[in-house]
């Protein structure tokens, strides 16, 4: 009935909780301020170059995680096992010596039915769980990878028979090496098989992502111009966007025709980079589904949702299903870039790292998306490289700033959550206004 | 009769053996408002979930009768059937979900969709959400309740009177709504609020759709109903034409004189000309029972009952006192200052409190009756220690005694006082309750629905403690209670709290009507126009 008024204090609320709302993700960019600040010895080059690979073996992971967050199953530890499913696909593959380009797609259809049957279990445990997903999914990874190793080391030669003489099987013929080699792409192997087949100059690519920017926040003022009730922005988040954009096409152009040292930094996997911008895009749409409408209704209120006649238990396996699924696909595309499978060890950190990575991007319990995925990525593993820079140069030993990784990552879970309670205690605290 | 949207055959209920519906026969015209009012605990909410097909009926055995729509008989099993039936329900506390837009909400599980390439070969479910049509509907729903609020704005942050609204818009745009039922809808909303619902309901119904309008404010009933039913204790009291009627006429209906408990003769001796207790501009923030400005003043002896509907805020007073829940204001008890906010300073001001909430607040159901009944004392008087230098040992043969004797004065039915509380009967444990109180040795003691969930003969046990200690200690009593009949058995005055504040305060042996206007609000009305 006054409707101004209402939009003036929905602003101002935003306005007033922003610094409390990102203050993680502002604890990172000043540590790794900090890294840049104290240590001599990084060059932007090498900083680069290591960011960019690791986003791109990473970001498909943290990815996986932005549904079930939007569904309310929290944050999904969960993904663990389907990282298993992933290195369970890659070992078949890998066994059976199949490789390449084929051998790679071939591996995601295998994972594909592995994950989607360990992702449905994990939607019936969390729906028995309900309102203890998170802990049950840390469980669930630790339940799981008993079952793996007990696959991986026992059932692999003693209940199936293999070949003593295989390079992937331990000398005595039962159960899998600690590590597998992958065997480059170019040997018929998974090593930069999605990697490898089309790469461009570092700063090219940055030119490209932010052409993109720029043309997206085109196309919202315009949608916005033609309809503007219906396209909504954010007149401040769009104008930074373009100038961040016009800042970095300029720096990406003037690199290019000038041949700086920026054009030394390694070159970026493009399909890879598809694959995640695909995922991105996939996220998007399908909350403009009625699946995604579902999964959010189902995330803001089990109660109202059951009322209004959606299948709450149905949507919630649903979004584990398709969290697990791409889990095992982020896993795959990890591996072919590490190029060597820790048979015991790639999966059992995924978990921690990526939901760390997604909240260091600002996202919290309850609410997620692809921006805070892609920041979120970014920022933590500019923390990864400088730590240990950090470490050297504050303590003279680099394995001090080890430590710090690890200080940093559970340090940013515990005060990501806390963050979360204190404010929904603060909520419900009970006053007399 | 064709004309009948809606009628209710012969409706009864039994929950285990206890009637709680005998015999209800409404009949619902097109286009008519019927109001349905009763205290709590009269059926109406139980009647609502038979017509929703709820669960809970169904779950314990189904009910008598028959509903009939448009005179066909109908056969509803579950909410879902009483939608595709064209019943439609505003619920008291919203179904609102506040991340989402109004539109959202309004369309929440009946979106409507346009196929894309995926949803072709995955099925309906992914289809692409169509948010312009979603908003044009939306849109049509709020025209029709003249809300000129955007509906594309969050639900979050609106004011409850524009979310009751969009809760009626949600119903308004389910094709073939035949029959809306309001829960009490203005129980919430301010007056200018209730004004436009009001508005809004008369303009619904002038569209052909029966409306039945739950509420205790008469005056609303009067303003907008055309007929009127009244229940009590399950029983169908009345149905009759709100112009041959008046309110003064139908708070009698629906108070009544009930259970006889034997009434206090006489008045009470131990009355003494002295302020115990003054509260003055008393306020309470208890969700639900909200306190909001409360002046009262309770002499030496007395017992004081507080009455009121429930919601209205008369639990608050208690709670508030003892601390549970913030407060603010003036309370002067025993000639000092109480401390507001501070559990321990008002037990040991000399205050005791057995609380409504006897399973969340009141006992500690794994632990043992006499463990219960001295755990106060000990935590708060250190009673029933030992000192052994900086160390403090239970004194467990004095607990078993002072235990032994409480459950001999006031006939606890127990096997032994290491019984665990959980165990026990209602109408034990909330003797237990008492025996806790009692053991602090309280100057003012304060009782809150002591007899809820306990069977009658319990019930006048606890009723004649409570009288015993008045009595024989001279201890000063603030009992609360939804039983008015309770209050006026034992009472020496009542007060009756509406809307958080003070409506009244009436002898015990006021007339039924006198009650029924006050705990729904309208006396000041009454008062003005006389």
């Amino acid at each position: 009935m006054n409707n101004t008024n209402i939009t003036e204090r929905l602003k101002t609320t935003k306005a007033s909780t922003w610094v409390a709302d990102n203050i993680v993700s502002l604890i990172f960019v000043a540590f790794t301020l900090f890294g840049f600040l104290v240590s001599d010895g990084v060059t932007m080059n090498f900083f680069l170059t290591e960011l960019s690979s690791r986003f791109f073996r990473n970001a498909f992971l943290v990815l996986s995680l932005v549904i079930p967050v939007v569904a309310g199953l929290g944050l999904n530890f969960g993904i663990v096992v389907g990282a298993m499913a992933g290195q369970i696909a890659i070992a078949i593959i890998r066994f059976f010596e199949l490789g390449g380009v084929m051998g790679l797609f071939l591996t995601m259809a295998l994972a594909f039915p592995i994950a989607a049957l360990f992702g449905y279990f994990t939607g019936v445990l969390y729906n028995k769980t309900r309102g203890q997903e998170m802990i049950a999914s840390l469980i669930v990874g630790y339940f799981a990878n008993g079952l793996y190793q007990f696959l991986f080391l026992f059932v692999v030669g003693v209940i199936i028979k293999v070949p003593s003489n295989h390079p992937m099987i331990k000398p005595d013929g039962v159960g899998v090496r600690m590590t597998v080699d992958l065997v480059p792409v170019k040997d018929g192997g998974l090593k930069y098989a999605l990697d490898k087949i089309w790469e461009i100059p570092f700063m090219w690519a940055i030119l490209l992502i932010f052409a993109c920017i720029l043309l997206l926040q085109i196309w919202k003022i315009y949608k916005n111009k033609k309809n503007p009730t219906l396209y909504r922005y954010n007149k401040t988040m769009v104008l930074i966007n373009i100038i961040l954009s016009i800042v970095m096409i300029g720096i990406s152009i003037h690199a290019i025709t000038t041949n700086s040292s920026l054009m030394m930094v390694r070159k970026v996997p493009v399909v890879t980079g598809l694959f995640i911008v695909a995922l991105c895009i996939f996220n998007e749409l399908i909350l403009k589904t009625k699946l995604g409408q579902d999964f959010r209704s189902v995330g803001q209120s089990q109660h109202i949702a059951e009322v209004s006649g959606i299948d709450v238990d149905k949507t919630r396996i649903i979004a584990t299903i398709m969290s697990t699924v791409l889990a095992s696909w982020g896993q795959i595309m990890y591996l072919q870039n590490m190029g060597t499978l820790n048979t015991y060890g790639a999966h059992t950190q995924i978990g921690m790292f990526s939901v760390a990575s997604l909240l260091v991007g600002g996202a919290s319990t309850q609410k997620a998306g692809v921006k805070h995925a892609i920041i979120g990525t970014l920022l933590f593993n500019s923390m990864f490289i400088m730590s240990p820079e950090i470490g050297l140069s504050l303590f003279g030993n680099a394995l001090l700033g080890e430590y710090f990784r690890t200080f940093m990552v559970y340090g940013v879970i515990g005060l990501a959550l806390g963050l979360h309670v204190w404010r929904a205690n603060k909520n419900s605290e009970i006053t007399l206004d | 009769m064709s004309d009948n949207l809606l009628s209710l055959k012969n409706v009864s209920k039994e929950y285990s053996g206890n009637r709680v519906l005998k015999d209800i026969n409404i009949e619902l015209k097109k286009g008519e408002i019927h109001a349905l009012i009763g205290e709590n605990g009269a059926g109406k909410s139980t009647l609502m979930n038979i017509l929703f097909g709820m669960p809970v009926i169904h779950t314990t055995g189904g009910f008598e009768g028959s509903i009939e729509i448009e005179g066909k008989e109908a056969n509803i099993k579950s909410p879902h059937d009483a939608m595709s039936y064209g019943i439609g329900m505003v619920h008291q506390e919203f179904m609102l979900i506040p991340g989402f837009t109004i539109t959202e909400n309004i369309k929440l599980n009946r979106e409507i969709t346009k196929p894309n390439l995926v949803s072709s070969i995955f099925g309906k479910r992914l289809e692409t959400l169509d948010v312009k049509k979603m908003n044009e509907d939306a849109r049509k729903a709020l025209d029709i309740l003249d809300m000129d609020i955007d509906e594309f704005l969050p639900v979050a942050g609106l004011p409850v009177g524009h979310m009751q609204f969009i809760e009626i818009a949600r119903e308004i745009d389910k094709t073939g709504i035949k029959i809306l039922v309001f829960d009490e809808p203005t129980a919430v909303l301010t007056e200018a609020e209730a004004k436009n619902l009001l508005n809004a309901i008369k303009k619904l119904s002038q569209q052909g759709i029966g409306i039945i309008f739950i509420s205790h404010r008469l005056d609303e009933i009067i303003d907008v109903a055309d007929r009127v039913t009244v229940l009590r204790d399950g029983e169908h009291i009345v149905t009759k034409d709100v112009k041959d009627t008046n309110k003064y006429e139908i708070a009698q209906l629906m108070v009544g004189r009930k259970v006889n408990l034997d009434s206090r003769e006489g008045t009470n001796k131990n009355v003494v000309d002295e302020t115990i207790l003054r509260i003055k501009d008393f306020f309470v923030a208890m969700p639900g029972e909200n306190v909001k400005g409360v002046d009262l003043e309770v002499k030496k002896g007395e017992i004081v009952g507080i009455g009121g509907l429930a919601g209205q805020g008369k639990l608050g007073l208690a709670n508030g006192l003892m601390g549970i829940y913030p407060a603010k204001g003036e309370v002067e008890f025993n000639g000092e200052k109480l401390p507001l906010n501070n559990p321990k300073a008002a037990i040991k001001s000399g205050l005791a409190f057995v609380s409504e909430d006897r399973k969340g607040i009141g006992l500690l159901l794994d632990e043992s009756i006499e463990n219960n009944i001295v755990f106060s004392a000990m935590q708060i008087n250190e009673d029933f220690l030992t000192h052994l230098g900086p160390i403090k040992i239970k004194n467990s043969s004095k607990i078993r005694e002072h235990a032994n004797k409480m459950i001999k004065d006031l006939d606890i039915r127990c096997t032994s006082s290491m019984q665990k509380v959980g165990r026990l009967s209602g109408g034990n444990q909330q003797k237990v309750c008492l025996a806790r109180a009692l053991t602090l040795n309280p100057t003012l003691l304060l009782v809150s629905e002591p007899t809820r969930g306990i069977d009658i003969g319990a019930k006048k046990l606890v009723l004649d403690l409570l009288k015993h200690l008045n009595n024989e200690y001279g201890m000063t009593i603030i009992m609360t209670s939804s039983e008015l009949a309770e209050l006026r058995s034992i009472c020496d005055r009542i007060v009756i709290i509406c809307e958080g504040k003070v409506e009244g305060v009436l002898p015990p042996d006021a007339p039924d009507a006198e009650f029924g206007l006050m705990m729904s609000g309208s006396r000041h009305t009454e008062g003005s126009e006389e």
